[in-house]
């Protein structure tokens, strides 16, 4: 365990039925990181979120905020504060008494609560709205009332259940950022649910990404994107997603020297792929369709044995249908996994791929 | 072109008049007819075989107003409703937080409380008559056999108004259930991270987010303490010495027993325009108080 880490969850378990929940879910976090728990929907992201809470009671496994062991105790006293996905506002409340509710509540003298509000609403910047009641403000404001909620006792740890997904795509970006700035500034530690992986890319410090209510990898976003420690996390994060392709389709020299062809599989990021003459890559492809997206053109290929793969090529390419081409990559941009396990095919002496600790643990590094 | 516009409106205002008409032909016949009749009837003597009624003006009301039963009565039905509306309506609250808690056999718990509400008047005044049997019923078995309560003057209205508040507690209870049920379950979750407990939560959150079924219940309990008298029948026939005598069941002795329609015509007025006044400030009430949401 490190000096700094924030909240260390060792084992932590809840199981509703033998398919679903999560389970043996171990992370630490370090202080002041945005960590972002990733995953289809399903996964167990909510259910990790809210066993953190104490909203849920785990089944096995401990919790420890700031060293202090809180699986036991209730949510109010884990010094922490939630935004929840339906920002859960109180409908008859207005905008300044659902923001100081829970300081009222611990019995926060007037002056101070006046104190904290204001400078809650000006962080979140909803000045002149104090006294509009929830019904009456747009989606964003709301989301950002909720916000202000979460702040305004100054708990060390915030809790997001997808704050964004009630908000149009372009809100979303901005608040995105606001809320990135926002958790610099008051250098709160953040766990930000999400399934969307722009979000988590473009937020996280770390990105937890989940599977079936178990952690599949813990890394920085470059990481996660430059060495997916699985086929999952190939596959899912990504636009286009990697395509896995059985390692026969290459040639010999191209094999990694240790692994035997049949148990392996590997995959290559669309931006890593270029287009070639016949004979003049590594691989010979078929063109199936082309989708022009202005910066960028996405070619649709089918290779040996019906598998196919989407090509990222920048600007624009004519390319008619059906056409034979072949691909080409840089060598060390082959992703390699083993078809077995779905694990990451380390490469003996590769430079990029050097032996890492337990997946599941991240150490917060410095520069984040 | 304003030619067709006129007509197109006029066809228009006639469906409208024609969708409308089936609940006014209805309303008019049983409702506003018979409404104007009672109020015309009050304002004429009863008449006999050989004296035709003549129009006496606001006799009738005089002598309502005259009579001392008519202000026993009304206080009776003043001290009635004043019991019965607000604990019936604490009882129904009360009965709805906890079926709607998370308690083993809540199914169970909920059929049981809304039985009550199932029962005709009749048959639950019928079972209460058993209860308050001196020396015989369950009462009897806590120890308070000797105790007449139907029979003596100072008890008689209270055991009657406890048969209401019993019987309508159920039913008001359905309307919490329901008003809950609609409150999302973050709320809870998010108070209880801010610190709030129970109690907390119920005050701050629960009972102001119930306002408006408060509201509308409150209306249908007080309408109701006029209106459902039926275990009067029953229990008491409004004795001893008048001593559970309610307004209604007064109405139905003046015009029934003693064949004094015009003063129970009279009487019948006075209590529609208090109900109607009721429901005026309670329906300004509502929409002032209710439109948070
Ligand atoms: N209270 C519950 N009772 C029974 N099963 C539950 C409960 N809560 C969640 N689950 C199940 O646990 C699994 C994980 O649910 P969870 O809400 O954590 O998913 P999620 O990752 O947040 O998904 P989403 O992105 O759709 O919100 C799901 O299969 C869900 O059906
Ligand atoms: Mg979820």
């Amino acid at each position: 365990m490190n000096a700094s880490t924030f909240l260390n969850i060792q084992g932590l378990s809840r199981r509703f039925s033998a398919r679903s929940g999560v389970g043996e879910v171990s992370l630490a976090v370090g202080r002041g990181q945005f960590v972002v728990l990733l995953g289809p929907s399903g996964c167990g992201k909510s259910t990790t979120l809210r066993l953190i809470a104490g909203l849920e009671t785990p089944d096995a496994g401990s919790i420890e905020i700031d060293g202090r062991d809180v699986t036991a105790l209730p949510p109010s006293d884990r010094s922490l504060s939630m935004v929840f996905q339906s920002y859960a506002l109180f409908p008859h409340l207005d905008v300044a008494e659902n923001i100081v509710f829970g300081l009222k509540v611990r019995g926060v003298a007037r002056a101070e609560r006046r104190r904290r509000l204001d400078e809650a609403l000006a962080v979140t910047g909803l000045e002149g709205l104090e006294d509009r009641k929830p019904a009456k403000l747009s989606g964003g404001q709301r989301q950002r009332v909720a916000l202000a909620r979460a702040i305004v006792a100054g708990h060390p740890l915030c809790l997001m259940d997808e704050p964004l997904s009630n908000l149009d795509a372009q809100l979303r970006h901005s608040v995105r950022q606001d809320i990135r700035a926002l958790q610099k500034r008051l250098g709160m530690t953040v766990i930000y649910v999400t399934h969307d992986q722009t979000e988590a890319m473009s937020m996280a410090d770390v990105v937890v990404l989940m599977r079936d209510g178990r952690i599949e990898q813990v890394a920085s976003p470059a990481d996660i994107y430059e060495r997916p420690a699985t086929t999952f996390a190939a596959g899912f994060i990504g636009s286009p997603p990697m395509a896995m392709l059985p390692a026969d389709l290459l040639g010999a020299a191209d094999l990694p020297g240790a692994g035997a062809a049949a148990d392996l599989v590997f995959g290559i990021r669309g931006e890593d792929i270029s287009l070639r003459r016949p004979g003049e890559g590594r691989l010979a492809a078929r063109v199936l369709g082309q989708e022009f997206l202005g910066a960028e053109t996405f070619v649709n290929l089918e290779v040996a044995g019906a598998a196919r793969l989407t090509a990222r090529v920048p600007g624009r390419v004519d390319t008619g249908q059906g056409e034979h081409v072949s691909l080409d990559w840089p060598r060390e941009a082959t992703h390699w996994f083993e078809r077995a396990s779905g694990r990451r095919f380390a490469l003996p002496s590769s430079p990029i791929d050097p032996p890492r600790g337990s997946p599941a643990v991240v150490r917060p590094a410095k520069g984040y | 072109m304003t030619h067709m516009v006129k007509q197109e409106r006029r066809r228009a205002a006639l469906y409208g008049w024609m969708l409308l008409s089936p609940a006014l032909v209805l309303f008019t016949t049983f409702v506003f007819a018979p409404t104007v009749a009672t109020l015309w009837q009050s304002l004429f003597s009863a008449g006999t075989r050989r004296r035709p009624p003549a129009f006496v003006g606001l006799d009738n009301y005089a002598d309502l107003i005259a009579d001392p039963v008519f202000w026993r009565v009304v206080g009776n039905n003043l001290l009635y409703t004043g019991i019965a509306v607000p604990a019936s309506i604490a009882l129904a609250l009360g009965m709805a937080l906890w079926a709607n808690a998370r308690i083993p056999a809540r199914a169970f718990v909920r059929v049981a409380y809304f039985t009550p509400a199932m029962l005709p008047m009749i048959a639950a005044a019928n079972l209460w008559l058993f209860f308050y049997t001196p020396g015989f019923g369950p009462l009897a078995a806590l120890g308070l056999g000797s105790v007449n309560w139907l029979g003596q003057p100072e008890t008689a209205l209270w055991a009657v108004t406890v048969v209401a508040v019993w019987k309508e507690a159920g039913f008001f209870m359905v309307f919490y259930l329901a008003a809950l049920q609609t409150i999302p379950p973050d709320l809870r979750e998010a108070a209880q991270i801010e610190g709030a407990g129970r109690w907390t939560y119920t005050r701050r959150v629960v009972l102001p987010l119930l306002m408006p079924t408060t509201l509308f219940v409150l209306v249908n309990a007080l309408i109701n303490s006029v209106r459902l008298i039926d275990q009067l029948f029953i229990l008491t026939k409004g004795g001893p010495d008048n001593a559970s005598k309610l307004i209604l069941y007064w109405m139905w002795e003046l015009a029934f027993s003693y064949f004094d329609a015009p003063r129970a015509a009279a009487m019948t007025v006075l209590v529609l325009m208090v109900l109607c006044l009721v429901a005026v400030v309670q329906f300004t009430l509502i929409d002032r108080r209710a439109h948070y949401r």
